[in-house]
């Protein structure tokens, strides 16, 4: 009997430095992606020190003098900071409004019939997403310019009058917003047409045969079957709740809009690359991954719960 | 039964005309912006800022064009921005790919803290200064070299890879090589990488784009104007000089130098839409090469990591 236990090597227990050593030829191939986040991405989180240090160009990181939450309580108490949070807070709330879009227009790429429609669809609705934010943003002023623009054009032709768009804050936020449903509303939907396509033909059937229409079929076996992955993308975008496009707000900030426009991203840069404040913009910048980590650990755990699908 | 499934048919078809009228609309409101920039680029200047474009060309031109390749500043965005993109590009997949591979492989010790080591960064990081600081330090800020060591990685990037190595190379495979003799290098050189070609097309599209429409490091990390890629070049003409308009001063011309001044302003304008057709281009045409790849390259547990 004993012949019929298949022989496992035994394998003495190596220390986990030992079992890389033989493994050496893949790390090798790990090593240069290893080293480049050590210095790009790990190097400068030990420099998140400075939030709570008196930075010093002359001393450096490591020696400047260690001054506490100094920073954090300068931010909270400056007038403006409230409004600069409210801001973000709205932007990324409305931004995160328009998520299921993607998830409409995919489950309806999805039902298209004709195949070659159907990646004509595809094609034409990524295409504003390969455009730069700069290239955006100078379509945003031409098209909304109220003496030239098309928008305007558009309006005047058909009976209504020009709207100085750029100049009026109330329509920063919906350009803003609308302006990337236009760019990333195709984009988005490759993630649950890849998802669709991985939903067993069987079950379409079965769901037919039991006298399922359209409607009830993309309610009762679409859905569900991309239910996890729209969580996981739920779960990904709250980790970014206070993290708002940084370029194409900065770009579309002006004078006039700036009340609505200024958001945690464009006052660290505004005070800390062009200000020379890199403590304080440092503390405001820890401030805000930290809300961010903070999100996504809730929602990653709220979800967990309730829906068993989570990021860990 | 019969009569269950002629309901049902009509039922589809009522369904499926509205979707293709839906996808139409959706299509008109995804290409006529893009189209309208491509018509107003060759349109007179004149009858663009009185909006008299919308479906054709007015008064067919070529000058706008020529506005803009006479613009020195164009030309050198331009040649920055494709050494940017290629060098750059390359030296992202150098990064991706192979620790990609490395990840993918299930008995590779140490395999979970490695993991880990790559996600923090993914929702941690130091942020703008510290970053600044630390490429200050390295001199990695105002130098040719700045815009291809910085942002180089992307651990989505990363991870939708390893994934498709993942599904897309059997695990018998490797068995094979490694019975064969062949060592782990040999084994991602010769058998896995021939199989991912598609993963390496989309890594290709997906770094050279950001490369390509890259502004914010560049905007952070370089002010040399010799250095500046085509976005800031585009970005100082196309936002700028957005008052060219207004800021004819009318006050102190006679007629014909009113009329000579609000000229110039209005090519100006006409000359955005074609530096917005000249910097986009290129990617606009390469993407479709590689779009059949996208949805297959995005799998579900793509996303999860």
């Amino acid at each position: 009997m004993t012949n019929s236990v298949p022989s496992v090597p035994v394998v003495p227990h190596r220390s986990l430095g030992r079992r890389i050593l033989d493994h050496w030829q893949i790390y090798l191939l790990i090593m240069p992606a290893m080293i480049y986040f050590f210095i790009f991405y790990y190097m400068p989180m030990a420099g998140l020190q400075i939030a709570f240090r008196d930075y010093r160009v002359t001393k450096g990181i490591w020696d400047s003098t260690w001054v506490g939450w100094k920073y954090f309580q300068k931010f909270f108490s400056h007038p403006q900071c409230w409004k600069i949070i409210r801001n973000t807070l709205g932007l990324s709330l409305y931004t995160l409004a328009t998520f299921p879009l993607s998830i409409i227009a995919a489950l309806l790429i999805n039902e298209l019939r004709s195949g070659v429609f159907k990646k004509t669809v595809q094609m034409i609705t990524y295409a504003p997403h390969f455009i730069s934010t700069v290239v955006i943003c100078s379509m945003i002023n031409l098209f909304m310019n109220q003496s030239t623009g098309l928008f305007n054009n558009i309006s005047e032709m058909l009976g209504g009058s020009r709207v100085d768009f750029l100049g009026n804050a109330s329509f920063f936020p919906h350009i803003y917003v609308w302006s990337s449903v236009w760019q990333d509303l195709g984009w988005g939907t490759i993630i649950y047409l890849a998802t669709l396509s991985s939903v067993s033909p069987e079950l379409h059937e079965a769901a037919y045969m039991d006298g399922a229409n359209r409607m009830q079929i993309i309610w009762h076996v679409n859905i569900p079957s991309i239910l996890p992955t729209v969580v996981i993308m739920l779960i990904m975008n709250c980790g970014r709740i206070l993290s708002v496009g940084f370029e194409k707000i900065y770009l579309l900030q002006n004078s006039l809009n700036l009340d609505v426009s200024q958001v945690i991203s464009t006052y660290t840069y505004e005070l800390g690359l062009l200000g020379g404040q890199y403590s304080y913009s440092t503390a405001i910048g820890l401030f805000n991954t930290i809300v961010n980590v903070l999100m996504l650990v809730i929602v990653n755990t709220i979800c967990r719960r309730i829906s068993d699908v989570s990021l860990w | 039964m019969k009569a269950a499934i002629i309901r049902r048919t009509r039922a589809d078809k009522v369904f499926d005309v509205l979707n293709v009228i839906f996808m139409v609309l959706i299509l008109l409101i995804a290409l006529y912006p893009l189209y309208f920039v491509l018509i107003a680029s060759v349109s007179d200047a004149y009858a663009v800022a009185k909006g008299q474009v919308f479906l054709w060309p007015n008064g067919f031109t070529w000058e706008s064009y020529m506005n803009v390749f006479k613009e020195p500043r164009v030309w050198t965005g331009y040649r920055n921005t494709i050494f940017y993109t290629v060098v750059g590009t390359t030296f992202s997949l150098f990064l991706t790919i192979p620790s990609a591979y490395g990840l993918s492989k299930k008995s590779l010790p140490g395999k979970h803290l490695l993991s880990i080591y790559f996600l923090i960064p993914m929702y941690f990081s130091g942020g703008l200064i510290p970053t600044y600081l630390v490429m200050k330090d390295l001199n990695l800020v105002n130098q040719w070299y700045s815009m291809i060591l910085i942002a180089a990685s992307s651990v989505y990037n990363m991870i939708v890879t390893r994934v498709y190595f993942q599904s897309n190379v059997p695990e018998e495979l490797y068995e094979s090589a490694r019975i064969d003799g062949a060592n782990e290098l040999k084994t991602f050189f010769a058998i896995a990488l021939p199989l991912v070609t598609p993963i390496i097309a989309v890594m290709t599209l997906f770094f050279a784009v950001s490369r390509w429409n890259d502004y914010f490091n560049s905007l952070i990390y370089v002010t040399k104007n010799d250095y500046l890629p085509l976005q800031m070049v585009l970005r100082s003409i196309l936002l700028n000089s957005q008052t060219a308009l207004q800021k004819v001063d009318t006050s102190s011309m006679d007629v014909d130098a009113i009329k000579n001044a609000a000229r110039l302003a209005y090519m100006a304008e006409a000359m955005k839409y074609a530096l917005i057709v000249v910097s986009s281009a290129p990617l606009l045409v390469a993407y479709p090469f590689v779009q059949k790849h996208f949805v297959k390259g995005m799998m579900v547990g793509a996303v999860k990591g």
